[in-house]
């Protein structure tokens, strides 16, 4: 059933999988945490608007944040309980800064919210309304990046999709989520794939898998077989780093290569990750929103190494206690895995939709601080580089600080794969240039709107008080003239009653009126 | 709460190191090196110690002027590269002086004035190697017989002959078989005269063709181990071989075979190890097939129509000029870039 | 002599002809070098740099009357870009004008202020809101954080507030480098 994939891509790296690990136990839930600090924003879009108080009852899967916009997602109560609070808490970010979250204190009922008994077959739903139960459930992307699935599943008018890609190469080391999930749930992964492939109107559906997870490829086969559906194939695609980047799946699947500046849909593909198939199937059928994901716990960090199906909003610390705790080695808590993942100074932090992994790396399992030595250009990077970029060129712009030329060398094509970081053997931060340049370019690109429209608000208020001026002295001139046609007639006025009055009576009664006239 | 250090991805425990990817070119170097000094004589020897130690302590000179941490860069094994490179294309029998000017053009003029390592535009070796070629001409053609034809210099001459200003004996020096070529040729001898002189070999010249295939074989194993570009000796090769092929086959009398000019003076040492140091070479994959193949055809021009009997250094050189332009002029189509 | 002066004459002639024709066919369409030089410019229309607001200091710049080194909210990169856009060397910033400082915005305490609209009157960009008597408050989103509401204000009820980094504009920082190896 499954078939080899043909078009590799340029680059990338064979890692070692350290993956067996954490796939020795099934996957079983987390503990429900006395506390859960659900994020706000935990997509790519604008942050969700509180729709509950402090001090609410709210119930499982009660919408607790609405969409601000359309790019933004839902956000829903993963438990019963109150709200204790609305707050700025740390959350899983690079930067480890504080944003909004609601702070649930739950009951422990675990009480749902009111769901229809009746829950009519996703096939007979048009795609608008499918659409319509993911954008309501909050899904978004749960490989990593979190962008709202209801926008990525609405690619517009003008772009018809002919192929919907499964994303379940799982290329990272450590992490094992995916491959549980697809192992564990493979029917549902397949259903949800067909679900979004009724949205999107897709011909074929090509789910991507790596070839060392054979368990997985396996159990969806046979879901497939089940299913009796012939436009989905499962392909199996080499275990090489990064396959699991959306735009290297593509191309590995169906030879395409997205434009750089594009989106998949401009070449009629989708891309979505295996557990976002997986969500999206439970929110068309079950009503379900998403509050609880798979969580890889792994690394020499860690006493037992598992999967567990986590409540959003539940601590780190919670859900490494029930991976048995920490080991004397613990040094790093990375979020994701350790090419891409960012490590957080502490485990006071939520999971959220996009946290797939969470890997307590031992002492050797990670470089300690880099000590960089200067760039030889052997060009390791190069051969390295997926997305065909020369990293060290784009490295000493970035150094430098030159962001056109930076941009010359196709900076927003990077990835931040982190491949032209690991081979680097004068161990330059790479892709932290990289990452830089473009928060840097970002920055200057939002001063400039901001310079643009202070411009504007500057030149309408010179404008206006220039109006105001000319307004202030029409109106002085206004009143100059009146007041000039005002004496004008008074003195016509009286030069015909003088001239009346000396007709009558004489010179006297004239010189009187004159020096009035003066006035 | 359980705090953790902090780092930027990729977390990934390092694959390699500059002084790995150093200490690889001097293992890499071993073999050619160890034939060199079996044919020539205990002087090959005794100049990589010299010229080593003198790189090391002008190095060390240097940081410790710039204020540089010392240590460090003297462990980055990039200086014993230089300075292994540069005794190898030196004479072995020159006197130490001239080892010293070369490897104080090298590591001062060339490396760090630049500012060190990485910094550096031309190739640190060969800029020392063209400034004694440049000063002392005569030094640079005392070429020892290879020990097919005389038995070499032992250690106690060796010594004297470098740090004791002594002239190597007449019977102990030959012409290098591109010298031999080329002054033969310059007198309207043919190829074939040329051939069956005593300082020719089946291939390139007596002893020197060997020591070009302990080259090879080094220069391959780092292409294996990928310390280097294969694109760049390959290339190199192609430019070399490509044109002497087209010259020999329209007069074999009057110019030498493609495999003598791959296997004599320093094309091989060149086309591994000199070309493919890659802070002065492009870094584009096509860059780099293209640096390589100019660095060829220079070398197999300069020896055909130049003023020296060999080109390598000058060849490498001018293509080192020739890198930043070519690495502009050579970047790859990115992912998803329209064509 | 003739001929040489005559093909000299036509090659001249050529190459003029060639040079006019190139200079009408590729003419580059050009914004006024005084807009050009304006949208570099930070639009605070703070008045650091002596002129009243930031198009006045681009006029002065184009007439050749300012440095390039008079816009302290600009900082380094403003002077990047006029440098490079008028091609002349970077300097440092005229420490007289001022020094570079992190974002900030206005914000007025609420139960100091009176309501005498003089800060209204001063803000250039109408980021202030209220009428006589009325409490006054800054649209955050528009300050540009010139600071020439702070001085008219009678009762020192206006301070500046560093802008919160969020999510949104936080920056990755640059990499620290142990730069006594790099270079």
């Amino acid at each position: 059933m499954s078939v080899p994939a043909v078009h590799p891509f340029h680059g990338g790296l064979v890692l070692e999988g350290h993956k067996r690990i954490s796939t020795r136990h099934p996957v079983v839930p987390a503990r429900l945490p006395e506390r859960l600090v659900v994020p706000l924003q935990q997509h790519i879009g604008a942050p969700a608007e509180p729709v509950v108080q402090v001090g609410e009852r709210v119930l499982k899967g009660q919408p607790i944040a609405r969409p601000r916009g359309y790019v933004s997602a839902a956000v829903h109560a993963p438990s019963s309980g109150t709200v204790a609070a609305i707050e700025a808490r740390p959350v899983p970010h690079p930067s480890g800064l504080a944003a909004p979250c609601i702070v649930i204190e739950t009951d422990g009922e675990e009480r749902w919210r009111w769901r229809e008994d009746q829950r009519p077959d996703w096939r007979t739903l048009g795609p608008e309304a499918l659409r319509e139960r993911v954008r309501e459930a909050g899904i978004v992307g749960m490989g990593g990046a979190g962008f709202p699935t209801h926008v990525k599943l609405n690619p517009g008018a003008g772009r018809a999709i002919h192929t919907l890609v499964i994303n379940g190469a799982e290329c990272e080391p450590y992490i094992t989520c995916d491959d549980m999930l697809m192992r564990e749930h493979a029917p549902a992964v397949v259903a949800g794939a067909q679900v979004m492939q009724r949205i999107l109107g897709a011909r074929r559906i090509l789910i991507g898998i790596e070839s060392d997870k054979p368990e997985a490829r396996e159990a969806l086969s046979e879901a497939v077989r089940a299913a009796g559906a012939d436009d989905i194939r499962v392909v199996s695609v080499p275990a090489r780093y990064p396959s699991g980047g959306e735009r290297q799946l593509i191309h590995l699947l169906t030879g395409l290569e997205v434009p750089s500046e594009g989106l998949p849909a401009d070449i009629g593909v989708v891309c979505q990750n295996a557990a976002t198939a997986a969500a999206v199937l439970r929110a068309v059928t079950e009503l379900e929103p998403l509050i609880s994901r798979i969580v890889t716990v792994t690394g020499a960090g860690v006493a037992e190494p598992r999967n567990l199906e986590v409540l959003v909003g539940t601590p780190f610390a919670d859900v490494i206690d029930q991976a048995g705790g920490y080991t004397d080695e613990a040094v790093r808590l990375i979020v994701g895995g350790p090419m891409m993942g960012f490590a957080v100074a502490h485990d006071e932090v939520p999971v959220t939709k996009t946290v797939n992994c969470l890997l307590v790396a031992g002492r050797g399992e990670v470089e300690p601080a880099r000590d960089p030595l200067p760039c030889i250009r052997c060009g390791a990077c190069v051969e390295a580089c997926p997305a065909r970029l020369l990293p060290q060129q784009l490295y000493w712009y970035a150094r430098a600080k030159d962001f056109d030329r930076v941009q010359d060398y196709r900076l927003f094509d990077c990835i931040e794969c982190g491949c032209c970081a690991a081979v680097c053997p004068s161990r330059i931060p790479l892709v932290d240039y990289y990452r830089y340049a473009k928060s840097e370019i970002w920055a200057l690109e939002r001063e400039r709107e901001k310079a643009a429209r202070a411009r504007r608000r500057h030149e309408a208020r010179l404008a206006r008080l220039e109006r105001e001026r000319a307004e202030r002295e029409a109106r002085q001139r206004a009143r100059r003239e009146r007041a000039t046609d005002a004496a004008a007639r008074k003195a016509a006025v009286a030069e015909a009653l003088a001239r009346a009055g000396a007709r009558r009576s004489g010179s006297a009664e004239a010189r009187r009126h004159e020096g009035s006239e003066g006035g | 709460m359980r705090r953790f250090e902090t780092a930027t991805s990729p977390h990934l425990p390092p694959r390699d190191s500059v002084p790995a990817l150093m200490r690889r070119v001097l293992y890499a170097l071993a073999p050619g090196a160890a034939l060199q000094a079996w044919h020539f004589g205990w002087g090959v020897v005794v100049q990589l110690l010299l010229a080593a130690a003198l790189a090391l302590a002008a190095e060390a000179a240097v940081l410790v002027l710039r204020r540089r941490p010392a240590r460090r860069a003297l462990a980055d094994g990039s200086v014993l590269v230089t300075a292994a490179l540069l005794a190898l294309a030196l004479p072995p029998y020159a006197p130490w002086w001239l080892t010293t000017v070369a490897v104080l053009s090298a590591v001062v003029l060339a490396k760090h004035l630049y500012g060190g390592l990485g910094y550096n535009p031309f190739n640190p070796a060969m800029v020392g190697y063209v400034v004694a070629l440049i000063a002392f001409p005569r030094e640079l053609t005392q070429w020892p017989a290879p020990h097919a034809l005389a038995a070499p210099p032992g250690l106690d001459m060796a010594l004297g002959l470098i740090f004791g200003g002594a002239q190597l004996p007449d019977a102990l020096t030959a012409a290098t078989p591109l010298d031999h070529v080329r002054t033969g040729l310059a007198m309207n001898r043919t190829l074939t005269e040329l051939g069956a002189e005593p300082v020719m070999g089946r291939f390139g010249g007596k002893g020197w063709e060997w020591v070009a295939g302990g080259y090879l074989a080094g220069g391959l194993w780092l292409a294996w181990r990928r310390a280097i570009d294969w694109r760049i000796p390959s290339a190199f090769a192609a430019g070399l071989a490509l044109p002497a092929m087209v010259a020999w086959g329209l007069d074999p009398d009057g110019h030498p075979s493609p495999l003598f000019h791959l296997l004599s003076g320093g094309a091989m040492l060149g086309a591994f190890f000199i070309a493919t140091d890659p802070v002065t070479a492009a870094t584009t994959p096509r860059g780099r097939l293209l640096y390589g193949a100019g660095a060829g055809l220079l070398t197999f021009l300069i020896r055909t129509f130049g003023g020296y009997p060999d080109g390598v250094a000058f060849a490498v050189l001018l293509m080192n000029m020739a890198a930043p332009t070519l690495d502009q002029l050579t970047r790859p189509r990115a992912f998803g870039e329209g064509r | 002599m003739i001929a040489a002066v005559v093909a000299l004459g036509a090659v001249a002639a050529v190459s003029g002809a060639l040079l006019g024709y190139a200079a009408v066919r590729f003419r580059v369409e050009s914004d006024p070098i005084v807009d050009q030089i304006e949208s570099l410019l930070p639009q605070t229309q703070c008045g650091q740099c002596g002129f009243a607001g930031c198009r006045p200091y681009a006029e002065a710049i184009a007439r050749g009357e300012a440095d390039i080194n008079r816009c302290p909210p600009g900082g380094e990169h403003t002077i990047r870009a006029l440098a490079d856009l008028l091609g002349r060397d970077p300097k440092p910033l005229d420490p007289e004008r001022g020094a570079e400082k992190p974002p900030s915005v206005a914000v007025i305490d609420e139960r100091l202020c009176i309501g005498c609209t003089k800060c209204i009157q001063a803000c250039p960009v109408d980021a202030i809101v209220g009428a006589a008597k009325q409490m006054h408050t800054i649209i955050a989103a528009e300050c540009t954080g010139c600071e020439l509401c702070i001085p008219p204000c009678p009762v020192d009820c206006i301070h500046m507030e560093p802008v919160p980094v969020d999510l949104d504009n936080w920056r990755w920082p640059y990499p620290e480098a142990r730069t006594e190896n790099l270079a």
